[in-house]
């Protein structure tokens, strides 16, 4: 298959050699205007969140665990997966013995957990790299701690967000985080729970992924 | 369609006639125009992006050779297996040999529209692997065997009722409900089950970041997801255009395409692949592989205005936005891209002889042109497809394939007359005189009186009435 890449590798710088291009410059000034002051972030990530069906849920440092707990009993979710090696899943099971929703820690490999993970368990607790408040979207970085399937598999889909960690735009999130430097396996932005709109436009929620999104806000 | 050369009077013909067809498209299109404007309506923040993208991928393209060479080196130094296809033979038969190696019987699949372009699906099924298609739209047309009728939403000639009677039809215990959200939690059961079982997941690319060796994919369903992160072994296709410079240069593509596509600020997933599951990592393929497809794209690239075409960003919005595509529907193109960029990409790819009507089914409105978010001009393009159909400079495939001795003749009499004033009196005299008596079913004429009326010509020339009105003749 060299040869296919070589000849057409070959072609491309030929004919390009021959009709160069000489591109405009690339202007991200209309992107970096994109700015919100600080107060504004968060309500404009959760209106244009709530637009597209994402919950909310608002806690402390200190309560987060507990709001979580009410939350999962009130809706009678009878099973949450985590991430147990991460010092969010370490904060969750501390006290969690009195609730009706079972813990079930992430600690295998996909092909073990499967069919649980696709037909029992119920709901999925993963934490954000923040979120952007241009188009209200949350920042999924997953690790070998925290799988991405968390966040894929099951109905609900539970994501802690740090109120300070709010950014205006995917661009200004991307250079501060200098992600070009160090890119995972995977990154994700989510900005709402599964939808299609497939059948005459009609939207519906839950088609393949989480059918319900709830953001757990951290509040400083 | 594969065999019968596709005939797009005859295929629009009987769309216009339908008109359930029709009224599903107009539906649809005004609805998807509405919504992309409502995002656009800061008109400075939308030629500003617009600009941006732009000179994204005209960098991309100003550099290609290069940043296919990074992007190779850089996905491999990821630990994806990077493959190069000139055909779509090619791509098909790497596919076919990656799942008969990890000896794979069932494939889900994200939407691609280059595995469309491959007729992948249809390779596989010869080839005994089940092959699914799991984005709602797709899977709807892969259950009902027909095609995609629009890029964005494949089953967007089909009403609830249809889908409806559809899934009756074909899924085993399905009712029969017109409920958009029943219908879509029926197909979320069958595929979720598809999901779990699948031996390897294909996707397709919408950007491939040469800095960092990323994939990028965007989607609101989740099945995109699904088929890159469960099955053991994911597959990506890309047309060889699709790579970007930097990491930096996605948020502007990303930032245009689902507004100009479908009209929300964003899609519900934008998923970054930088290589497979790594030692430690507890979820996610073993393998993957990136297939970069040709397929005629390195031909489109060696002429710099035909160049153009390859900055597409696949939005759709020059379909939503088409008065013909709205009228005909994407069905009578018979091809994997319809509407205005399947106009000027199709006859490339697959020559003027097969697809020499395509550049024909446009009114040059330019309304398309206006809209596209990374400024294609489409209808020059249109224009340039035209004349290589009749006199090709050797830059189109099968160019001069619609050349005709007659057209050819018509114009230089037509030519002849108005260099010569004296020819020029005589033909416009015989026929203010003549014109009125020649019957509509002549030979030429029938072609265009057969669907309007005979235009009538005038008593007296534009020139007479000038003299008569003492303008001095010349």
């Amino acid at each position: 298959m060299s040869e296919t890449r070589n000849s057409i590798l070959t072609k491309l710088r030929k004919t390009r050699d021959a009709h160069p291009l000489t591109p405009p410059a690339s202007d991200f000034a209309p992107i970096e205007a994109k700015q919100w002051a600080e107060e504004e972030r968060l309500p404009r990530i959760r209106r244009l969140m709530e637009a597209v069906h994402t919950e909310f849920l608002d806690a402390t440092e200190a309560d987060w665990p507990a709001v979580l707990r009410e939350f999962l009993a009130h809706e009678g979710v009878g099973s949450l997966i985590y991430a147990p090696a991460t010092d969010t899943g370490k904060r969750l099971v501390e006290g969690w013995d009195a609730s009706s929703t079972a813990l079930i820690p992430y600690d295998r490999p996909l092909e073990d957990l499967k069919p649980r993970l696709f037909d029992t368990i119920e709901a999925g607790l993963t934490t954000t790299r923040g979120a952007i408040a241009e188009t209200g979207s949350l920042i999924l970085w997953p690790t070998a701690e925290e799988p991405r399937t968390l966040s894929l598999v099951p109905h609900i889909h539970i994501a802690l967000l740090r109120a300070d960690a709010l950014y205006d735009t995917f661009l200004q999130a991307m250079r501060d985080q200098g992600w070009a430097q160090a890119m995972p396996t995977n990154v994700l932005l989510v900005s709402g729970p599964s939808k299609t709109a497939d059948i005459e436009q009609t939207l519906a929620y839950g088609v393949h992924g989480p059918k319900r999104l709830v953001v757990l806000v951290v509040h400083p | 369609m594969d065999g019968n050369a596709p005939d797009f009077a005859a295929a629009s013909r009987a769309a216009l006639a339908d008109p359930q067809l029709r009224g599903n498209f107009r539906r649809a299109m005004d609805g998807l125009m509405s919504k992309r404007a409502a995002q656009f309506s800061d008109a400075g923040e939308w030629h500003g992006v617009r600009a941006l993208a732009a000179s994204v991928r005209l960098r991309a393209l100003s550099k290609l050779p290069e940043l296919l060479e990074t992007l190779e080196e850089t996905c491999t130094r990821n630990g994806i297996t990077v493959h190069w296809a000139a055909t779509t033979d090619e791509a098909n038969a790497i596919a076919l040999d990656i799942l008969h190696k990890t000896n794979a019987k069932l494939v889900v699949k994200g939407k691609s529209m280059v595995t469309e372009e491959m007729h992948l699906n249809a390779v596989l099924e010869k080839n005994g692997i089940e092959v699914l298609e799991s984005d709602l739209g797709e899977y709807i047309v892969q259950l009902d065997g027909t095609m995609p009728s629009h890029i964005i939403m494949p089953a967007i000639h089909l009403n609830t009722k249809q889908i409806a009677h559809l899934f009756k039809r074909k899924i085993k215990d399905a009712e029969s409900r017109e409920d958009a959200a029943y219908l879509t939690d029926l197909a979320r059961r069958v595929l979720r089950a598809k999901f779990q079982a699948a031996d390897v997941g294909m996707s397709g690319v919408n950007a491939a970041v040469a800095e960092t060796g990323t994939l990028c994919l965007i989607e609101n369903e989740g099945n995109g997801r699904m088929c890159t992160t469960v099955p053991p072994v994911h597959i990506a296709f890309m047309g060889l255009e699709k790579v970007v410079e930097k990491l930096e240069d996605v948020p502007p593509v990303i930032s245009l395409l689902p507004r100009s596509a479908t009209g929300q600020p964003i899609t519900t997933y934008v998923n970054m692949i930088s290589g497979p599951r790594k030692p430690g990592e507890k979820d996610g393929p073993r393998e993957v592989h990136l297939i970069i497809l040709d397929n005629g794209r390195s031909s489109i690239y060696a002429d710099p205005e035909l160049r153009d075409t390859l900055r597409c960003i696949r939005c759709g919005a020059c379909m939503n936005h088409c008065p013909v595509y709205t009228k005909v529907g994407g069905h009578a193109y018979e091809a994997p891209y319809p509407g205005p960029i399947g106009k000027i990409l199709v006859p490339q790819i697959e020559g003027l002889e097969k697809r020499g009507a395509m550049p024909h089914a446009c009114t040059m409105c330019n309304a398309c042109v206006e809209i596209c978010p990374v400024k294609i001009p489409i209808v020059e393009i249109m224009g340039r497809l035209r004349v290589e159909a009749v006199k090709p400079s050797g830059a189109v495939k099968d160019g001069g394939a619609k050349a005709s001795r007659t057209e050819a003749m018509v114009w230089s009499g037509w030519a002849a007359m108005n260099a010569s004033p004296t020819a020029y009196r005589v033909a416009t005299l015989a026929m203010s005189k003549l014109g009125n008596a020649a019957p509509s079913s002549l030979p030429m004429l029938k072609e265009w009186t057969n669907v309007r009326t005979k235009p009538r010509f005038a008593s007296r020339t534009l020139h007479d009435l000038a003299r008569a009105k003492g303008v001095p003749d010349v």
